[in-house]
């Protein structure tokens, strides 16, 4: 039984909690609320009064639940070894089973399923944020600000719809002059739409390396947003859609470059479809060769060192939780940033504590959301990079807005980004010489 | 229920916003970390941020008679914060600032939500520690660690929360507000408050800023791994030690279930067929880690450990430590309930208690794991057990009675350093009779006579 179908199979999960409060120490959101409801020890009491049938899922129950920006580092402190994901997930399950998705994260949802708008609005030339976005003037990054407030807040700073979409610049196969290997590349929806720039710099890396890159058409969300929220249903219609797109144009391995695209294929798309035998064995398959980029490029291929130039950054790394907690995977980004010449990485001071964007999160509890920024925002002024480098899209929105608002000049960037860089770096080099 | 006249007046006091009403917050606030113990939902919770705020609404605690409990982190080990009778909690988590470092007379001044490991930090920037170390140093609050009056793994040598605690603002019972004690060394004016509301539970008077003293962080430290094949030489080894004239800061010991699980857990590189191991810290000068250290390892080998190791780096100590830290956490994986006992004896009577506690564990046909700080004589014998089971929750009743009266016989207490609470009430008539009970009893009624501050816990109403 999986825990987006029931809360009983959260029974024995909940049964280790011995409420000794040690999840209290990580917690961004008990750090900044300081209410017991805000910590896992809070959430995990409420799931069992509900369980033992004491109190109803109610919408006060729902909102309690949204209270978690699921970065598991809980999960990673806990000397009993509950798994919090799995019960928030439980509970955030049944709280839609019960009481129907939150009317906030219903629009984001019915947006990120229906492509088709955003789609809509790169054909209409962005006209859609031209109206909602104010442009901001910025030396690097196409980025704009709320013009007004659609529950969100007007604090954010946005990347700007890109004029075509990653999927539209590429055939479906880029090919190279003799491939090592075949890789798909899931794109998700962040960088397909707006940071169309780290998507070009996966491939540039990939082809750089004798890679040939897939990039099925027909791929689409991965979902989590969905999931993670308790609509299930969404969830697996684009699992399965996904699975299918995939399977049709095969490849050796599949590489993602956003740390919940990754956790998608490698863990949900499984756990989501267990009941469907078809769409399980898939996923599994698929699961076992689905890599993360720097996962990909430090352990699979290897990447090649000969041919990376000089980029002189001073750089600091962001492990976004689903990529570091989630996957395992914080050594790779950082090996491959002091790969790079010129580069020199300065380490913050608590690199994997969670920025506070956690997708829809951000959208429900704007406020609460800054509030975490903020302190990834002071951690990284204090180290005096030019340069912040994470490996999720979602991670470089927040960490843009934050400093942004800090008026700190910094720019934010995917790791592969700044691989890129060095390749390019390095074929400029070649010709002078 | 709150009357509606009630809950007006605290949000005029607090702000709505400080003010939680609904079950669904309130229902977090009815549980503490104390395993197996009926939860009580508060009927408002409330999160003042001054003193001020506090007098007002005790006072109106007091004007209608609601019971009031203050709450910091909620990780007491003897239902101290949960809300019995219902009533208000008091939440001091919004208190949480550091007032002063006082580096000329060695001493911060703090308040009562501030975590632990928040003032350790900021004493470490002036090479200062503060020495009360519970193994909820990350979590739990400067507040609760006084009125619990924490102890930790340090306790041998630096002893324990009282020791450390020089001055105190409490808001009494009737809104009065008093400051007892200061920055002076030497204090001896008046019957000593200070003692008196460090461990009281809350149930005197609300602290709502504390003076602490700072040390000098030790310039060296030195830790040794001790493994045994016999669980009654560990213990020699313990009395061994300080009878040598050496007091290590820390000198803990685990048993066979516990070094198994905690092994499971954190892979530290335990000994997993050991009887005992003992975990001994030598800090201070380095010339004198140098001296301590060696007498120590040849004095653990004399006493008969079959292995004795020094960690070689601070990556290899912090390893063994968690281990330790760990120990209570990483037990109750093995089990759904762990019910923690705090039983205190002279430390030359830990052989002795060692081995009631394993015969009381085999007499009942229970697990228990004995694990604690050893050196000062606390241990914290832990049974494992399933509170869904009828059955065998009675006989750890039938145990966890027998080990407080093997600890009282010994000479030892109820309580090395997790308070009474609800849990131990009971059995204060065994450690001060009929007539100690009452002398507590009269204290708390001249101090709360309308038992409005944390009822239901030390002291019952007759
Ligand atoms: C895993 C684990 C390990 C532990 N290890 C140790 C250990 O090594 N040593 C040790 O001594 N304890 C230990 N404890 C017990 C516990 O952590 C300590 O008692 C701690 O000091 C409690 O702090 P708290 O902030 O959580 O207080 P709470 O549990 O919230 O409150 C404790 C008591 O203090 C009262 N109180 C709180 N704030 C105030 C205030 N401002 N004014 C008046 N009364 C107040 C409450 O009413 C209550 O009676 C451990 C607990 C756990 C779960
Ligand atoms: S740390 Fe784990 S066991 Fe402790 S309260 Fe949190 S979830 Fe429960
Ligand atoms: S997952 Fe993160 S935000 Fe959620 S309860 Fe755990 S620590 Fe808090
Ligand atoms: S996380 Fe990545 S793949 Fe998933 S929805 Fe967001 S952008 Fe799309």
């Amino acid at each position: 039984m999986s825990v987006y179908d029931s809360l009983d199979s959260i029974t024995e999960e909940l049964h280790k909690c011995m409420k000794c409060g040690n999840c209290q120490a990580v917690c961004p959101i008990y750090k900044e609320t300081r209410q017991e409801v805000g910590v896992a020890r809070g959430k995990i009491s409420l799931a069992e009064y509900l369980l033992s049938g004491e109190i109803e899922m109610t919408e006060g129950m729902a909102d309690r639940f949204s209270l978690c920006t699921t970065c598991m580092a809980c999960n990673n402190n806990c000397p009993c070894g509950v798994r919090f994901d799995k019960i928030i997930l439980a509970a955030r399950a049944e709280a839609v089973r019960k009481k129907g998705l939150h009317s906030v994260k219903k629009i984001a949802f019915t947006a990120l399923k229906m492509q088709r708008l955003f789609d809509l609005g790169m054909k209409t030339g962005s006209v859609f944020q031209g109206v909602a976005l104010k442009h901001l003037p910025h030396k690097s990054d196409r980025i704009a600000r709320m013009r007004f407030d659609i529950g969100i807040g007007t604090d954010k700073v946005f990347p700007m719809l890109a004029k075509k979409t990653l999927r539209s610049e590429y055939p479906e196969v880029i090919r190279v002059k003799s491939p090592k290997m075949r890789v798909a590349f899931f794109t998700g929806c962040m960088i397909n739409y707006f940071y169309t720039d780290m998507g070009k710099a996966v491939v540039e890396v990939l082809t750089e390396n004798d890679i040939e890159v897939v990039i099925p058409k027909g791929q689409g969300c991965c979902g989590i947003p969905a999931s993670v929220n308790g609509d299930v249903i969404s969830a697996r219609a684009l699992a399965r859609r996904n699975l299918r797109e995939f399977e049709k144009k095969g490849a050796d391995a599949l590489v993602v470059a956003c740390s919940s695209g990754g956790t998608a294929w490698k863990h949900v798309f499984a756990e989501l479809l267990e009941n469907d035998p078809e769409f399980k064995a898939l996923a599994d398959k698929w699961a076992g060769k689905s890599y993360d980029i720097a996962e990909f490029l430090v352990h699979q291929v290897p990447f090649k060192k000969e041919g990376l130039g000089r980029v002189s950054r001073k750089v600091t790394y962001h492990d976004p939780c689903h990529l570091n907690r989630g996957q395992g995977i914080n050594q790779e980004p950082r090996e491959i940033l002091k790969s790079i010449p010129g580069v020199e990485l300065i380490e913050m001071k608590e690199p994997g504590r969670c920025c506070g964007m956690a997708g829809s999160f951000s959208l429900v509890h704007p406020d609460l959301s800054v509030q975490i920024s903020d302190r990834k925002t002071a951690d990284i002024a204090q180290t005096q990079a030019d340069s912040v480098a994470t490996g999720c899209p979602a991670c470089r929105l927040q960490l843009q807005s934050g400093v942004e608002n800090a008026g700190l000049e910094k720019q934010v960037m995917h790791t592969i980004q700044i691989l890129a860089e060095s390749y390019r770096a390095g074929k400029k080099e070649k010709k002078r010489s | 229920m709150l009357d509606r006249q009630v809950l007006q007046e605290l949000i005029q006091v607090l702000g709505s916003e400080n003010v939680l009403t609904e079950q669904e917050d309130l229902l977090t606030y009815a549980y503490d970390a104390t395993a197996a113990m009926k939860h009580q939902k508060p009927d408002v919770v409330i999160t003042p941020v001054s003193t001020e705020q506090v007098v007002e609404v005790v006072k109106i605690a007091a004007n209608y008679k609601i019971p009031i409990y203050p709450r910091g982190s909620g990780t007491n080990l003897s239902g101290g914060t949960i809300p019995v009778q219902g009533g208000i909690v008091l939440s001091m988590l919004n208190l949480n600032k550091i007032l002063e470092v006082d580096q000329d007379n060695l001493t911060a001044t703090v308040q009562p939500g501030l975590i632990i490991q928040a003032l350790n930090d900021e004493a470490g920037k002036y090479g200062l520690i503060y020495p009360p170390d519970p193994g909820t140093v990350t979590t739990a609050t400067m507040g609760g660690s006084v009125s619990e009056c924490s102890g930790g793994l340090r306790g041998l040598k630096y002893g324990v929360t009282k020791h450390y605690i020089m001055g105190l603002k409490v808001v009494l019972a009737n809104g009065d507000v008093i400051r007892w004690g200061g920055k002076t060394v030497k204090n001896v004016t008046g019957y000593d408050l200070v003692a008196l509301f460090t461990g009281a539970e809350g149930t005197l008077g609300i602290i709502t800023e504390i003076i602490v003293k700072l040390i000098p962080a030790p310039e060296a430290r030195k830790s040794i791994l001790a493994v045994f094949d016999d669980l009654d030489k560990a213990g020699k080894a313990i009395a061994a030690i300080i009878r040598n004239k050496v007091i290590p800061a820390t000198l803990e010991i685990m048993d066979n279930d516990t070094i198994q699980t905690v092994e499971h857990f954190v892979h530290a590189g335990l000994p997993i067929d050991a009887e005992a191991v003992l975990l001994c810290e030598v800090d201070g000068y380095k010339e004198v880690v140098a001296r301590e250290s060696v007498l120590v390892e040849r004095i653990l080998k004399e006493e008969g450990a079959v292995q004795v190791n020094i960690a070689k780096d601070d990556k290899e100590r912090d390893l063994l430590w968690l281990a330790r830290r760990t120990a209570l956490p990483a037990l109750a994986q093995k089990r759904p309930t762990t019910v923690l006992e705090d039983a205190t004896v002279p430390r030359s009577k830990i052989p002795d208690m060692l081995k009631a506690i394993r015969g009381i564990a085999k007499k009942h046909n229970l697990q228990i794991a004995t694990f604690g700080h050893a050196g000062d004589g606390n241990l914290h014998p832990t049974i494992l057990t399933d509170e869904r089971d009828v059955e065998e929750m009675k006989r750890v009743h039938l145990a966890v009675d027998e080990i407080f009266q093997v600890a009282i016989s010994l000479g030892g207490t109820l309580s090395g350093e997790h308070g009474i609470g609800i849990a131990k009430m009971k059995y204060l008539n065994m450690e001060f009779g009929e007539a100690g009970v009452a002398a507590l009893r009269r204290i708390k009624e001249a101090l709360d006579p309308n038992y409005v501050l944390n009822p239901g816990k030390i002291v019952r109403r007759d």
